[in-house]
């Protein structure tokens, strides 16, 4: 690792302040960040660390019946209080890296990363959730911009996740066997108004919304009225772990298995 | 009954105490005062020519010692291969200089080229970035085939071609051959791959070197499965130093496999550097620098063809390997595919007329050498692969067409080299069919085709060699090393014991197994007897620890050398008992005169020895013998394996429900350590068949270069394994009848484990042949689907 | 550099680290507590694994100044001070599920953090917590056999004492 500054402010305003400064870095967790400061191939200036701001911690359910889950809240915090309100968005989190990763993984570094294999992802935009930054509310449809590309301006915090909370909704993750991220992952969220279909780990483009499924499954919640989509292979990432033909076949059977759970 | 102490008893692991608390001592838990650290420069391509290394920016970066490149090793020898092969036309092969750090050209992704010494590890890593190179590349030489070719690009340009050496074994006369393939009823033939691993012992290797001017001594500390034949190499072949003024230590190991046998440029440049700077030097490998530095294993690339009569009895066996060395010649890579490998191609069958082809090819790769079971594996594999093939074409039970065809009279002369001197194939395949309980696997089967899954069975056997001997066979067949190995036991005058053995522990347990043979022999306490193992100045000589041999040749020289110290305890005795030596016999540590009362203790005889004031004469004082014991033969320990798979016909999901392993170790000291070591066996050998793939891209990138990409086994990939070591043919050559248990779990699995997804996949309705590991969900969804 | 000051094992300490000093790295070169070990950089070994405020989290993936101020467990405090071992460390050497040592601590540490949240983990449990602890000569049989015994459990049946 190359040196750096480290700084944990208590206050977001103070946060924000701290990642002023030239080529200062926010830490959630670390748990992405940390390997890749490791490898040198990011060398920041200054870390910010997120995790002494009281306001950032936590799950709530907010007064329309939203989850609200702080930007630094750990994985395993939000797959055990948000398992009453939300199960679904729990048992994503507790499906992610593995119990001692989920004690230091934040939601916020993981949305803000937008691994193209990552779970959260597949969550906020399954559930057109919004992202709550220091600065504005961004819509999950205007969030992630491709792989390892969001919307955040330098500088800018996700202080919170809020998730409108579906009549059902279910994750379905497989495991690429080595770094036990998604090799393919469907969000399926059921409104009154609507499904939302989320991919992740699929797509050249990182997490997408499927929406020739949404479509399908709007008309009709029964894995039956996916029998007939199929994925373009063409955008889908394909690399030691699974062909692009493989990853679109798993889309359909993991958005199926997603519906079925959902039943 | 269990015995509780003793040969045969499962004794607690003593080593566990200190490994469970922290308190363990690994290499990289030794810290040397005023100690730098060495940062290597690696090369990031494959196949590059150097045109230049201006290290001047670097030397005046903060903290460095001193930076290193390939000038400065000219002087000195590269790195060492142990095994001479000879090719079929009997000349030697080909063996390209191994430098230290790069000479020329760079070889490999990974390959160092330079090395800065630092005060700091960060320090000694900001110099090396500023250290400019000028690398013109090349293109990589990946696919052995292609390598092989002419006007193929040279890896060593000095070489004639990229062919380390083109080997046969068995039969020489292709016309004999072909006509017994012609004359067959059946022929079955598989391409297959034997796909290439890396050991991922967990801990990463470290080296830590000190030099004294005031004795011009060094020590150097290092994650070594043997220290001794890391001495012996780094002395004698690269570094020119006398043996007796350097200590290697291989303290606490966390783990080898095979990957930690060999002598490392890390370990010679330490040592060099230690003196060059006048400072202790220290290298700890990070787990991605593992990926590009520790040798790879298997990588080989075969067809095999099996001829059977109209009776289904095996007439002929042809196999033709491809077998990647890598860049260079690792320490005992050449014997892999040839000695370790063509001579197991018997495997458990009266095949009379077998023959073994085997080019060995030099590519833009990582070296390739010895990966537990290292040549037997990938034998066992094409063997039992081609077997289960056979009998599906043929509509036959392979149970059935194994045990028709099983060697049934020992000894037995192999037309491969070997000489079996024991075994029971039938015997030992009985006790799998009832410990798998192969009788319900329909009921089994059924059960998973309600919920939706395919099941599978596989079936195979497997025989391996090990404890690799005679010495003097071996020296023929090109080993640079003798294959003895070598125990001092040290009595002291209270009666306890320390054994220095030259065979490592690194998680066999030896600590705990080794005193259980000492303390048996003599009738006393296994807590009276100490193994010191591992630093070349407490130990005489050994070999070291491979090829599962640390108790049928070690052991032996243990075993031995206790004799002796019995033998000369017995005239102490005698003479205290005034009895004659032939009259006494020793019981639970007491010394008696047969059919009399008269005895004395264990404890009164060792003080005597050291306080000999009632000593016969002719005896010299003190209690300390010393063996060598060089064994008669291999050993020849045997097995049949069934696993059972579940298959996810809609994402090819492969897990394996159950495996039974049933292994024939011969006589066993610890049931406890021996079934450990089978498990752990099992579960590389299902990490490889299901997980494991270690690739390169087409430009010699590696793919799989950490644990992010490159598949370890995990808890939830593997079930209970059930384990059965009932079935005993000891070992006839060793006084303690002991074959070998360590690589056996990792060379049966595999085709157990193809072989079952296959039978899955065709009960399904599938006529799939053969799928190539790692099996994985996308690889049996392609070929459900191709 | 900036001091970082914390409770390990019971014991207040402290020391001056930089901003990339690794938790890990100040309990093995700071501290001398060599038990936590380093066997991956991409946090998936879990050789590495401590308790934070009695969570078990990756040392080797953790900064030391992210830890001011917490309780931090070892594999050094996990025995009695008379050096007695604690249940688990216990089963691990009755039932053998361990042979080099070197992802010992971090599984015992795995497992305390387990137990403490599943008193009695079935076998499934028990093999999915651990997925962030790889072993690799154990197969882990003897591992999860130990760690279901420590929580108790009868694990005379399972195959192959």
């Amino acid at each position: 690792m190359y040196n750096f500054e480290f700084e944990k402010p208590s206050t977001i305003a103070d946060a924000v302040a701290a990642l002023g400064g030239e080529d200062a870095q926010a830490l959630g967790g670390g748990q992405t960040l940390i390997p890749t400061l490791k490898q040198r191939l990011a060398a920041p200036s200054a870390l910010v660390s997120l995790g002494g701001i009281p306001e950032m911690q936590g799950v709530c359910v907010e007064d329309d019946g939203a989850v609200s889950v702080g930007g630094a809240t750990s994985h395993a915090v939000v797959a055990r209080e948000a398992a009453g309100a939300y199960p679904a968005l729990a048992a994503l989190a507790g499906q992610i890296g593995d119990p001692a990763v989920r004690n230091r993984g934040t939601i916020g570094g993981s949305v803000a990363n937008n691994d193209p294999a990552a779970c959260y992802p597949a969550a906020v935009l399954g559930s057109g959730g919004t992202i709550v930054t220091n600065a504005r509310q961004i819509a999950a449809d205007d969030f992630f911009e491709g792989m390892f590309t969001t919307t955040l301006d330098e500088g800018e915090i996700i202080t919170s996740v809020r998730f409108p909370v579906p009549q059902a909704a279910s994750y379905q993750k497989f495991l690429q066997p080595a770094s036990r991220f998604a090799l393919v992952g469907a969000y399926v969220a059921r409104f009154a108004d609507g499904v939302r279909v989320a991919i992740t780990g699929a797509s050249e483009d990182g997490v997408f919304r499927w929406s020739e499924a949404e479509a399908a499954l709007g008309k009709e919640f029964r894995p039956d009225a996916l029998m007939d989509l199929r994925i373009n292979p063409m955008n889908m990432i394909g690399d030691l772990h699974g062909s692009k033909e493989y990853r679109a076949h798993l889309v359909s059977v993991m958005t199926k298995r997603a519906v079925e759970a959902c039943m | 009954m269990p015995k509780d102490s003793g040969i045969g008893a499962s004794s607690k692991r003593r080593e566990d105490v200190r490994f469970l608390t922290g308190a363990g001592n690994y290499t990289d838990d030794i810290n040397v005062h005023g100690q730098a650290y060495v940062h290597f420069l690696r090369s990031d391509i494959a196949h590059g020519r150097i045109k230049s290394i201006d290290t001047s920016a670097a030397e005046t970066m903060p903290g460095v010692v001193k930076v290193f490149t390939g000038k400065d090793f000219e002087g000195v020898g590269g790195m060492p291969c142990g095994w001479e092969v000879t090719d079929r036309h009997g000349a030697p092969m080909q063996e390209p200089p191994h430098p230290i750090l790069a000479q020329g050209k760079v070889r490999h992704v990974g390959d160092p080229i330079a090395a800065v010494v630092a005060d700091s590890l960060e320090q000694a890593r900001d110099a090396a970035e500023a250290i400019e190179l000028d690398i013109e590349e090349l293109p990589a030489v990946l696919d052995m085939k292609a390598a092989a070719q002419e006007g193929a690009t040279l890896v060593h340009d000095d070489l004639k071609n990229n062919i380390c050496y083109d080997w046969h074994l068995g039969e020489a006369d292709n016309d004999k051959v072909n006509e017994v393939f012609a004359n067959a009823a059946h022929v079955t033939t598989l391409d297959l791959v034997n796909n290439r691993l890396v050991a991922n012992p967990m801990e990463p290797r470290v080296a830590v070197a000190e030099y004294s001017r005031g004795t011009d001594e060094y020590t150097l500390y290092t994650t070594s499965q043997n220290p001794h034949v890391i001495r012996l190499l780094m002395c004698a072949f690269v570094l020119g130093l006398p043996e007796h003024k350097v200590r290697v230590v291989a303290p606490d190991v966390g783990g080898g496999f095979g990957t930690k046998i060999f002598h490392y440029a890390e370990e010679a440049f330490c040592t060099f550097a230690a003196k060059a700077c006048n400072r202790a030097v220290k290298w700890t490998s990070s787990r991605s620098e593992a990926f590009i530095s520790d040798a790879h294993g298997r990588d080989h690339v075969s067809r095999i063809e099996l001829a059977l009569d109209a009776d289904n009895n095996f007439i002929g066996l042809r196999t033709d390997t491809y077998a990647n060395m890598g860049a260079y010649l690792s320490t005992f890579s050449s014997s892999v595919p040839t000695w370790l490998h063509g001579t197991l191609m018997a495997g458990n069958y009266k095949t009379p007329v077998i023959q073994v082809n085997v080019k060995a090819m030099f590519t833009n790769t990582v070296p390739v050498d010895a990966y537990r079971g290292a040549g037997r594996p990938e034998a066992t594999y094409q063997l039992e692969r081609v077997v289960d093939k056979a009998a599906r074409e043929l509509g036959v039970d392979p149970i059935a067409l194994r045990r028709q065809n099983f060697i049934t009279q020992f000894p037995y002369d192999t037309p491969v080299a070997l000489t079996y001197d024991t075994g029971n194939y039938d015997g030992t395949m009985d006790k799998l069919e009832a410990a798998a309980d192969l009788a319900g696997f329909a009921a089994r089967r059924a059960q998973s085709e309600a919920n939706g899954k395919l099941r599978g069975l596989g079936i195979n056997c497997y025989i391996e060699a090990c404890g690799i001997a005679p010495s003097n066979i071996v020296g023929m067949l090109g080993a640079r090393a003798g294959l003895y190995d070598a125990a001092t036991v040290r009595v002291n005058a209270t009666g306890s014991i320390s054994v220095m053995v030259g065979a490592h522990s690194h998680g066999q347990g030896h600590e705990t197994a080794f005193p259980q043979v000492v303390a048996d022999m003599i009738g006393i306490d296994e807590s009276m007897v100490e193994i010191v193992h591992g630093d070349t100045s407490k130990i005489p000589f050994g070999m070291g620890t491979y090829g599962s041999r640390s108790l049928a040749v070690c052991g032996s020289a243990m075993v031995k050398a206790t004799e002796k110290v019995i033998d000369k305890a017995k005239k102490i005795a005698a003479h205290l008992l005034e009895a004659s030596e032939a009259d006494i016999e020793l019981k639970d540590g007491q010394f008696s005169v047969a059919g009399t009362d008269k005895s004395v203790a264990w404890g009164d005889v060792t003080l005597t020895a050291y306080v000999p004031h009632n000593f016969p004469l002719e005896v010299e004082p003190g209690l300390e013998e010393t063996a060598f014991y060089d064994p008669a033969n291999f050993t020849f320990p045997s097995g049949a394996y069934a696993c059972e798979v579940e298959v996810d016909p809609e994402t090819g999901q492969v897990s394996i429900e159950a495996f039974t392993a049933a292994d024939d170790f011969g006589n066993i000291i610890n049931p406890m350590i021996v079934d450990g070591q089978v498990h752990g066996g099992i579960g590389q050998g299902i990490g490889q068949a299901l997980l494991e793939n270690c690739a390169y891209d087409e430009n010699g990138q590696l793919l799989s270069a950490s644990y992010m990409d490159y598949a370890m086994p995990r808890a939830d990939d593997v079930p209970f394994y059930s384990v059965d070591h009932s079935s005993q043919t000891p070992c006839t050559h060793n006084p303690l009848g002991v074959k070998g248990c360590g690589e056996a779990g990792a060379i049966g699995s595999p085709p157990a484990v193809i072989n079952a997804v296959l039978d899955a996949l065709n009960s399904g309705g599938k006529s799939i042949d053969h799928i190539d590991m790692p099996v994985s969900p996308s690889r049996v969804w392609a070929a459900m689907n191709g | 550099m900036t001091q970082v000051s914390m409770t390990v094992n019971g014991q207040a300490v402290s020391g001056d680290v930089e901003g990339r000093t690794l938790l890990s790295s100040f309990l093995r070169e700071h501290l001398s507590l060599t038990g936590t070990h380093v066997g991956c950089d991409t946090a998936q070994c879990g050789a590495c694994v401590v308790h934070v405020n009695g969570e078990a989290v990756k040392s080797c993936n953790m900064l030391a100044l992210e830890a001011d101020g917490a309780d931090v467990g070892t594999i050094e405090g996990q025995a009695a001070e008379d050096g007695t071992l604690n249940v688990i460390q216990q089963a691990f050497q009755d039932h053998h599920g361990l042979q080099c040592g070197f992802c010992t601590p971090g599984m015992v540490m795995s497992a305390a953090a387990l137990l403490k949240e599943n008193p009695r983990p079935t076998e499934g449990e028990v093999r999915k917590y651990l997925e962030g602890n790889l072993c690799r000569c154990t197969g882990y049989h003897n591992i999860v056999k130990a760690i279901m015994a420590a929580s108790g459990q009868d694990v005379s049946n399972i195959a192959a004492e």
